[in-house]
């Protein structure tokens, strides 16, 4: 299986590391060749230092042949066009994609995208812990 | 008609202008604090210091009424966006997004962007007219398949001959020439003059070895 992580920050570093050990073929994308840095020495995938809404550089990482994309930067707009563009240019279906905003996560949700919200998490887990089921009040 | 700017560039600023000008309801939205008040103390009302690629802000603006939304950031990504929330979420029925990046022009159509420019492409085509080098403006894009536009020079190779002896590549055809503002449809026989506005059909891959022939 291959995957391609788009963003090396705390959570695509991590992700990176773990599918890399499970022996998986896993590309990192990442503006800031520095993030890389997040990487374990036992890692083995390719590193691609580019914009991740850059055609080329997702091509670079191997695109065409991957199985899963996740979308992991910090910002919410390359994010979202990283992964439309995932899916219309390269016709990929498995593609993951972190939207910080709520809202624009359910908008996109919508139009079809897999998108992951960390607020809309974080709040599950607390009202999970107050015993509060989501829309009750 | 009420009109929706997305990014106090100098684009954005001057559409600004131009639109009040003519009379039309304008909203320039600056998500830049210092730029938005140098803006606020000409324009009033018609800035609006915000995000536009956040739905509080759309919404605050009454994206809802809007009959169009232009987004000229610089950032294509946030382009994409503004012109994709306008639409899903405020059914704005039309968009408008500026394109730094020429890759991008056929990306944001597929995504629901009703109307592109593509900034950098036809600034490099306008260069290119004023230093006599030859580029191929394209017209219309369909998949790899594009319609562009030549201007035959003095210089060019192909000046005074037959379209049938240029040895153009298998997959581009030449389609019309506009000559002294006369369009006239090319045949193998036509003769390509100086001067000549030349229309082509062509593989995107055969771009380059069609710009070398004329």
């Amino acid at each position: 299986m291959k995957a391609v992580v788009l963003g090396c920050g705390r959570v695509g570093s991590m992700l990176a590391n773990l599918l890399s050990e499970k022996n998986w073929e896993v590309a990192v994308v990442d503006a800031n060749p520095d993030s890389f840095t997040g990487l374990a020495e036992a890692f083995t995938g390719h590193q691609v230092t580019g914009p991740i809404t850059d055609e080329e550089a997702l091509r670079e990482a191997g695109l065409d042949s991957a199985d899963l994309v996740i979308v992991l930067t910090s910002d919410d707009i390359a994010n979202l066009m990283a992964a439309q563009l995932v899916r219309q240019r390269f016709g990929k279906e498995k593609v993951l994609v972190r939207v910080r905003d709520p809202i624009k996560a359910g908008a996109y949700r919508d139009l079809g995208l897999q998108t992951i919200c960390p607020s809309e998490i974080e709040l599950s887990m607390i009202l999970k812990e107050l015993g509060i089921k989501p829309g009750q009040s | 008609m009420y009109v929706i700017i997305v990014g106090a560039s100098k684009i954005g600023y001057n559409l600004a202008k131009a639109l009040i000008a003519e009379s039309h309801e304008v909203l320039l939205i600056e998500r830049n604090r210092s730029k938005y008040n140098v803006l606020a103390k000409e324009l009033a009302e018609a800035v609006f210091h915000g995000d536009g690629c956040e739905v509080d802000c759309l919404k605050r603006v009454g994206a809802s009424r809007a009959d169009l939304l232009i987004a000229v950031t610089g950032r294509d990504d946030e382009n994409l966006v503004s012109c994709q929330l306008a639409k899903l979420l405020f059914c704005v029925p039309k968009t408008l997004a500026v394109i730094n990046d020429p890759q991008n022009e056929e990306l944001f159509k597929s995504l629901g962007v009703d109307l592109t420019i593509n900034t950098t492409a036809h600034i490099s085509t306008l260069i290119g007219h004023k230093l006599n080098i030859d580029i191929l403006m394209p017209l219309l894009t369909f998949k790899n398949l594009e319609i562009v536009q030549a201007e035959i020079y003095e210089s060019s190779p192909a000046v005074n001959r037959q379209v049938k002896d240029l040895g153009l590549p298998t997959n581009s055809l030449l389609i019309a020439a506009i000559r002294d503002g006369e369009a006239l449809l090319l045949k193998g026989d036509s003769v390509i003059m100086a001067q000549d506005t030349v229309i082509a059909l062509t593989r995107r891959e055969s771009e380059a070895e069609l710009r070398k022939i004329l």
